[in-house]
């Protein structure tokens, strides 16, 4: 089934979908210009914005619902942004409205919880002001209705994360991790410019609704596109082999590590496939490369995951790993997005509940992040426990909760495309078994390994409650999307179908397979890190430990060929000039010095010697004369 | 008869030259550039009796009443410069130099 044809719309709650970006930006105008004078209340107006963004949201959708299903595909004019190129729109489609529900109701949620986390940092207000800005620009990345008003959203959501990332920009390690998260989404984002000029000089025009409509036809440059869209969303969703700054965003907060670099941004790759699926539809070379991009990322991240030992670090391995699973399915087509974005709105949850979780953990801990200083934590942290235990259930696919409805489904759907990328998505999975389950024994359960002056407490309500919330959807959200093929039949207007949908096979060979080795990862888990005693110090481990510790050596790859050739060349322009340019410089001047300094040596100061060279030019020029008047 | 003149003129300009060039003392060299300067008054005041009209000897009144300031001036000059340094020397007087 092709996507449905986009209407224009105006009036109702869809007329004003624009509220959704403005409310936000306006907030965090507020709090950034109002400056310390709004320090007392900033944190409230930051919330206020985002659940009335969700509000917002959520009577959109509503009405949305209201129409016809083939009907539910609405382009509301704003304003002409670049006369004769681009009108700026906005799409409210079913693709764009989950990201949108997703984006202010986890974003509200993590809102509330940053009022507890952040409330003794002097920076609070600053912090609201970002996050505010991040959700504007994160809305405007999904509701533009053409690549402009989506980049623009992209740059937006990269500038809220690298202001986020260096959050604490006193800390070098912070600062410096912000800049290589925005660094390494430069390159991605080159990518991201040369598939939009193709677009322009392929289609004349950047409106979705004209540009994929026609992605298919024959002199449409569609593999070049797909592959230059990828690179671009490899960049912001930290896919091989543009990952390395998602570990290093760690630094950053940890409601933005749950938001921005679980949640929601590096999502922003994901949707940005999904929404140019008819590129990749037409470019089977291009579709390839992602789903070899998802596959590979997806076993990284996981080896990733499973040898850190700080909290943060091991929960982004997993992002990586998960982001992965949405790529491969986003890459097997039409029968793979309903699968990639339901599984990205369940990641969303667990993930977002995960990270808060250990940022709840972190905050009784005095900011300790090893793993191996925590440990028998459940009885102390029983909100945490639970909420993180049901997420973490939900991650390594558990039966019937969230994940094990949605990465099911990519795992059966890839297997459908090519058993080969289904099979190592089963693997994945079984490691997501093992290192979701060692964070979570290491943290919760085992020995107290905690540091002397320790006296974790459970956190205040305003940040168990979105605890609460989030593992609500953890749990129920997978059967809530897929059971029924409710999430397909509703997505597909905007994304289109397969012909036949993929049945929900419980009891296949990989269902099980899955299932049996997720319980063998898990065991596996408990038997080293829940029942027997963890070193306080890591121990060297063999030779992959070292592999997974240093992020697979992609910081080194990245070190020798890049970052090292590329210092040769600045010293090599820095010899030039010093040597080159201002040796030429220099040495002119040395030599006009030098001469005019020999040259005043014939300045004497004896007056009689002036007089006879007076008297030796009169001699000649008298002389000159003679000759001349000779002549 | 004019050429007895010149040949004068040009005798008293090259003792004075020489004595400008080979001499120290400040006052002999100020009095050599009299000598040079009163015979190119001679050489003038000779061509103008043979061409017969007037404009050499004005010259000439020209040449002297320089010649006078010139006096006044380079007098103050050596007088100063004799009574800070006890020496009339012009090879003394070389401080303005490289």
């Amino acid at each position: 089934m092709e996507p449905a044809e986009i209407f224009p719309h105006s009036g109702g709650v869809i007329g004003v979908s624009w509220l959704m970006i403005a409310l936000p930006l306006l907030g965090a105008a507020i709090l950034l210009l109002g400056g310390r004078r709004t320090d007392r209340w900033g944190h409230f107006l930051g919330v206020a914005m985002s659940l009335a963004s969700f509000v917002v949201g959520v009577l959109t959708f509503v009405e949305l619902l209201g129409l016809g299903e083939e009907q539910r595909r609405r382009v509301v004019e704003l304003f002409e942004f670049i006369p004769g190129m681009v009108n700026m729109g906005l799409l409210v489609d079913p693709l764009s409205i989950s990201f949108v529900l997703l984006i202010t109701g986890v974003g509200s949620l993590i809102h509330i919880y940053s009022i507890g986390y952040m409330s003794h940092d002097p920076g609070r207000r600053r912090f609201f002001a970002y996050l505010n800005l991040f959700v504007a620009a994160m809305l405007l990345l999904v509701l533009a209705d053409n690549y402009v008003g989506m980049f623009i959203g992209w740059e937006g959501v990269g500038l809220a994360s690298y202001l986020l990332i260096g959050f604490w920009q006193h800390k070098p390690s912070a600062a410096t991790a912000a800049q290589k998260a925005f660094i390494v989404n430069r390159v991605g984002d080159f990518g991201l410019l040369v598939a939009m000029f193709l677009i322009w000089t392929t289609f004349g025009s950047f409106a979705y609704g004209p540009v994929l409509g026609a992605a298919g036809d024959a002199n449409v440059p569609a593999t070049a596109i797909g592959l230059l869209l990828l690179l671009g969303a490899c960049g912001k969703s930290a896919q091989l082999p543009l990952q390395s700054w998602l570990l290093d965003a760690m630094e950053g907060p940890t409601p933005v590590s749950a938001l921005i670099h679980a949640a929601t941004m590096v999502t922003a790759g994901v949707y940005l496939i999904v929404r140019s699926g008819a590129f990749f539809q037409a470019a089977p070379t291009a579709q390839l490369v992602v789903t070899i991009v998802g596959v590979a990322t997806l076993l990284a991240g996981a080896i990733i995951g499973t040898a850190k030992d700080d909290i943060k670090k091991a929960l982004a391995g997993s992002t990586m790993s998960q982001i992965g699973y949405m790529v491969l399915a986003a890459g097997l087509g039409p029968i793979g997005y309903a699968f990639a974005i339901a599984h990205l709105i369940t990641h969303g949850f667990f993930k977002a509940s995960m990270f808060l979780g250990a940022g709840s953990v972190m905050h009784a801990m005095n900011d300790e992040v090893d793993m191996r200083k925590y440990g028998g934590l459940a009885s102390v942290m029983k909100v945490t426990w639970a909420t993180f235990g049901l997420g973490y259930l939900a991650i390594i696919g558990f039966p019937l909760l969230s994940g094990y409805w949605t990465k099911d489904g990519i795992i059966e759907a890839a297997m459908e495309h090519s058993p080969i990328l289904g099979w190592l998505a089963v693997i994945g999975a079984g490691l997501t078994g093992f290192y979701m389950s060692r964070v979570f024994f290491m943290t919760f359960h085992g020995k107290r390994r905690w540091a002397e002056d320790a006296h974790p407490h459970e956190s205040p309500a305003v940040m168990t409650w979105p605890l609460i919330l989030l593992s609500i959807g953890s749990v129920f959200g997978g059967a809530f999307l897929i059971v029924g093929n409710r999430f397909m039949t509703f997505l597909s207007p905007a994304v289109g179908a397969p012909e036949e949908p993929l049945g929900f096979h419980p009891f296949s060979v990989p269902g099980i397979t899955t299932l049996v080795l997720v319980a063998i990862g898990a065991g596996y888990a408990w038997t080293k890190y829940g029942r027997s005693e963890v070193p306080a110090v890591a121990p060297r481990g063999s030779f992959l430990t070292t592999f997974a510790r240093r992020d697979l050596y992609g910081d080194a790859l990245n070190e020798s060929l890049f970052m090292r050739p590329g210092q040769w060349l600045t010293r090599l322009a820095v010899f030039f000039d010093n040597r080159g340019v201002d040796g030429l410089v220099n040495g002119l001047a040395a030599g006009i010095g030098g001469s005019s300094g020999r040259l005043r040596r014939i300045q004497t100061g004896f007056a009689r010697s002036y007089a006879l060279s007076m008297l030796f030019g009169a001699a000649v020029v008298a002389g000159a004369l003679l000759l001349v008047g000779n002549l | 008869m004019t050429t007895h003149y010149l040949v004068l003129s040009a005798l008293l300009f090259s003792i004075g030259a020489v004595g400008v060039l080979v001499r120290r003392n400040a006052i002999v060299v100020f009095m050599c550039v009299e000598l040079m300067l009163n015979a190119c008054n001679l050489a003038f005041v000779t061509f103008a009796r043979q061409h017969g009209n007037l404009d050499g000897q004005i010259i000439a009144f020209f040449v002297m009443v320089v010649a006078a300031a010139e006096v006044v001036v380079g007098l103050a000059i050596i007088v100063t410069i004799f009574r800070t340094r006890r020496s009339a020397s012009v090879d003394d007087a070389n401080l303005l130099k490289y």
